[in-house]
């Protein structure tokens, strides 16, 4: 693979190219389904090819191949320049890239058990079991499966002098439980909702999840739903669990703090950020009690955000984002770590293949623990709803306003889960919620959350993110609006 | 690794255009490549999807390019059956040994699982209507003709004191269909999209336009319509949230009904999670609104047949207000006992079909007419991040973005801030009062269809964003 790195950075070079970097990336990936106790989907893929970036007359250019010969990757490489000269046609002004040394190195990420090892028949049998105990409950309509699993081989090289391997072992399920009666549509999943929980392990995290234990309790409260009191709409408290969290710092902290969508490289499609540059060190963001940090490293847990050198051949850092309250950082990348007064790039370019050019992107941006016993913030809690489990999810194109709902709430009276509500959902503006959070919990309750789908660039790039959190309260927020008027 | 087969023209080429795709024969060779491994490999029946793709995109932002990509890709996709049973091995390596591997892959893969009692033969032969969606314009055009038209948007912007941000892209791609049983199905296309968002201070606009033909479209207007749409979108003013009567643009109108697409598929009635159970047959929808869907369509694009290799048929799916027909992949109208539609995915999944080239009937107003009949409402350029709030009222929330206008006495007085919805789309399929003539939508929720703008009463907008 080196060979073919090299032999791309040297025809660009060649060609004029005052900077290049390139990625040979192989990935492979299987899927697994189930739905009504039948096998859904069953199915393996795999994709090798290489992309090269390459700066030259002043911008950017990228191409990539899969043809993977001497001549498949010259072609491709000239392809890029020719690419970055054409972009030079509509250039106002000249890239500057923050100094960075070069690294040779070799990394993977931890597992004990390689998921591609293990038996289909076991992997299966798994989802098979956990689709029928889903099955036994009355009033059950349709059960799903799921399990997923990548092993992504990188080669990165570039004109600096970088060369560095990454593998990484990406492991993914969940299970739900739908209920179709009076003309309503109820769903629980375990661990998540959209696939489940994903992260970088092996296949001991299928195993640490429990489906089988869990899917009859899911199954019954999907069923239960339908004849639970309807989510009340009212300013009130509210604490959130921990999957839902992970998902309102992705969309409302992980998404505002990317450099790119600041800058406005991002208006077109993913949209910009209220988070301009005059606010660094100065907003307010959050409660004093809310810290978050964009954490790569391993030190931070085995997310979809955790690596060692991101696309860019930057190593893997950890940055703070709010620290007691205060915005203090954003992801940034050799391109625009300049503009944010950074030496150096926070290190976050990512790219989801081969094909796709490296852009900003959340690594795992999390809300570090607080000091709460979950049942102290529950007990402490005399007139709150808990909301658990996402349903749907939207946020402004600057992230400022945001609506949320999940497929189950419980209202809390008197320090005491008093009764379960179906259709919960909340909203507010992004820097008043965070400023209401009051209570979060310590770390016996936090987990690093995967959110395998989140979408941006153009063309179109999904990625893996990684969002520790635990459950936490937030008071006077609003409560029921998606189901207000209707 | 010894190759399957001697590969013809490909993207060797050193200029920024676009690569050439490969020849049919030369898919059709990988195709037979692939079932003459699968018979050896002791499979009892194989399919075979070959799908390449080359396609260049030039984003601009702050008025310059910033990124500049190309891409070429060929996949083979492999699916085996044994013993009823079927899985799919996809590779994007083409040489024998790869094809091989990824043949016994599937096949492994298929005898890890229960017999699956949904599983039919594949299909023999099938004799499918010619479209023709592959436009030579579109291939060839260049980076350096998508820069200079991107640099003649930007210029429009930069003497208006604005800035531009967008994207203008082309490709081509090719899908071939083969199987033991004799089926071959081939289908090329192009495809060139511009897209701009014109900021002038904090208000912002959108246009965006996408054809098989490049020529379709003019780069320069799209640009023209959103600079004057920014600057009309300035000094927005904070608007009550409510009901109100709105202007659905026709970007605004897929985005929102893009969201029905599943629910007429036969599976998801089977598994009752379509917002259509229990109500096939019923009045549900106002009477103005007819929906088909047909890949036949001239604005529509797509190949003529589905994952399985079947033609697809044009479907009446909603007949004024009333919905009548759902589609169907072949399984799942053996399990209705009726006939396959050419809706199915490629197998095996667990969604078995949906249209995928939708057609709204249109009506004879249009945007300025519906504002023309309007004494209060809002006009919606387009609206952003729409997600299902409940999948049976199938309410919908999202927020408007790029430029929502109050509309007084027949004409817009001015910009107002964007609102979130959470909308019921079954109810507001009840409430068109207008129909604009069907056009091909093109938005950033739901892939591309015909529809027109639509003026709606009593749209439910319920909080109000700070700009």
């Amino acid at each position: 693979m080196w060979d073919l790195c090299t032999n791309a950075l040297d025809t660009a070079k060649l060609r004029g190219a005052a900077y290049g970097d390139v990625r040979v990336m192989h990935l492979r990936q299987r899927d697994l389904t189930t739905k009504n106790g039948q096998v859904g989907t069953l199915a393996q893929s795999e994709s090798i090819g290489l992309g090269i970036r390459v700066l030259a007359n002043g911008a950017w250019g990228f191409a990539s191949t899969d043809r993977l010969t001497r001549e498949g990757v010259a072609a491709c490489a000239a392809q890029a320049v020719s690419i970055a000269k054409a972009s030079a046609l509509a250039k106002r002004g000249e890239v500057v890239l923050a100094a960075e040394l070069p690294y040779v190195d070799s990394w993977q990420s931890p597992f004990r058990k390689d998921p591609f090892e293990i038996p289909l028949e076991t992997q299966l049998a798994l989802l098979l079991a956990a689709d029928a105990e889903m099955r036994r409950v009355k009033g059950v309509t349709l059960t799903e499966t799921d399990m997923q699993f990548r092993k992504i081989d990188s080669w990165f090289a570039s004109s600096i002098g970088s060369h560095i391997h990454q593998r990484k072992v990406i492991s993914g399920c969940g299970i739900s439980a739908t209920s179709f009666q009076s003309e309503e549509i109820q769903k629980r999943s375990y661990p998540n909702s959209f696939g489940g929980q994903h992260s970088l392990q092996g296949y001991e995290l299928v195993e640490s999840l429990d489906l089988v234990r869990n899917a009859p309790v899911i199954a019954e409260e999907a069923v239960a739903l339908h004849s639970a009191s309807q989510c009340p709409e009212k300013i009130g408290t509210l604490i959130l669990g921990g999957s839902q969290l992970g998902l309102q710092i992705h969309e409302s902290v992980g998404h505002p703090i990317e450099l790119d969508r600041v800058l406005g490289q991002e208006a077109n499609f993913a949209g910009t950020s209220f988070l301009t540059l005059d606010q660094l060190n100065q907003l307010k963001y959050a409660s004093s009690i809310v810290n978050v940090v964009a954490d790569a490293r391993l030190d931070h847990g085995q997310g979809l955000g955790t690596f060692a050198y991101d696309d860019e051949g930057v190593p893997a850092q950890c940055t703070d984002i709010i620290k007691d309250g205060k915005f203090r950082g954003y992801l940034s990348n050799r391109e625009t770590a300049h503009l944010v007064g950074l030496d150096r790039s926070s290190g976050t370019m990512r790219t989801e293949s081969w094909n796709r050019l490296p852009i900003i992107r959340m690594t795992n941006v999390s809300l570090l623990p607080g000091s709460w016993n979950y049942d102290d913030l529950i007990a402490d809690t005399h007139d709150g709803i808990l909301m658990e489990t996402n349903r749907s999810w939207s946020i402004d194109d600057r992230r400022y306003q945001f609506q949320f709902s999940t497929e189950i709430g419980w209202e809390i009276k008197g320090g005491k889960k008093f009764r379960m509500l179906k259709n919960p959902s909340y909203s507010g503006i992004t820097t008043e919620f965070w400023n209401s959070c009051d209570a979060i919990c310590k770390f016996d309750y936090w987990t690093l959350w995967g959110t395998p789908n989140c979408g941006k660039g153009q063309p179109m790039q999904t990625m893996g993110t990684g969002h520790g959190a635990s459950p936490a309260r937030f008071r006077n927020v609003r409560i029921g609006t998606a189901f207000s008027n209707q | 690794m010894k190759p399957a087969s001697k590969i013809g023209k490909a993207s060797t080429g050193t200029s920024a255009g676009a690569a050439e795709l490969l020849h049919e024969r030369e898919l059709r060779r990988i195709a037979d490549t692939v079932l003459r491994l699968g018979k050896s490999a002791g499979a009892e029946e194989t399919e075979v999807h070959v799908d390449e793709v080359a396609d260049a995109l030039t984003r601009f932002a702050n008025n310059a390019i910033h990124q500049n990509v190309a891409e070429h890709g060929l996949t083979v996709s492999i699916r085996t059956v044994v013993d009823g049973r079927t899985a799919r091995a996809t590779t994007n390596r083409i040489d024998e040994d790869s094809l091989r591997a990824a043949t016994e892959a599937s096949l492994s893969l298929a005898h890890s699982q229960p017999k699956n009692p949904r599983l039919l033969p594949m299909p023999g032969r099938q004799r499918y209507r010619p479209v023709n969606r592959f436009i030579k314009h579109t291939a060839a055009l260049s980076a350096e003709q998508r820069a200079l038209a991107v640099q003649r948007a930007c210029d429009s912007a930069v003497k208006k004191g604005q800035i531009a941000a967008g994207i203008y892209s082309n490709g081509q791609s090719q899908s071939a269909l083969g199987n033991s049983r004799g089926l071959f199905a081939a289908y090329r296309e192009t495809h060139s999209e511009f897209s701009i968002t014109v900021q002038e201070g904090s208000a912002a606009s959108w246009a965006k336009a996408n054809s098989a033909d490049v020529r379709a479209f003019d780069p320069q207007k799209l640009a023209a319509r959103a600079c004057e749409k920014a600057h009309l979108a300035v000094n927005a003013r904070e608007l009550a949230p409510g009901r109100h009567t709105v202007i659905l643009e026709p970007a605004a109108v897929l985005d929102l009904v893009g969201f029905l697409f599943y629910d007429f598929a036969a599976t998801a009635l089977e598994d009752k999670r379509s917002c259509l159970n229990e109500r096939m047959g019923k009045q549900l929808f106002g009477q103005n609104i007819t929906i088909t869907d047909d890949v036949y369509h001239p604005l529509q694009q797509g190949a003529p047949f589905d994952g399985e290799g079947l033609p697809r048929q044009r479907v009446l799916l909603v007949d004024r207000g009333v919905p009548r027909n759902l589609v169907y992949s072949r399984a799942a109208a053996k399990a209705a006992r009726k006939q396959p539609t050419g809706h199915g995915f490629a197998l095996p999944n667990e969604y078995g079909e949906a249209p995928m080239n939708l057609v709204f009937d249109g009506g004879d107003s249009s945007p300025e007419k519906m504002v023309a009949s309007t004494e209060r409402g809002l006009l919606v350029t387009r609206l952003w991040y729409i997600r299902e709030v409940d999948p049976y009222e199938k309410i919908m929330t999202g927020m408007t973005r790029d430029g929502l206008f109050l509309v007084e006495n027949g004409r817009v007085t001015g910009a107002v801030r964007n609102f979130r919805f959470n909308q019921s789309l079954v109810e507001m399929l009840k409430n068109v009062e207008l129909l604009g003539p069907a056009v091909r939508a093109t938005g950033e929720e739901a892939f591309e269809m015909v529809v027109p703008a639509m003026k709606v009463r009593h749209f439910h907008f319920s909080e109000v964003t700070k700009f």
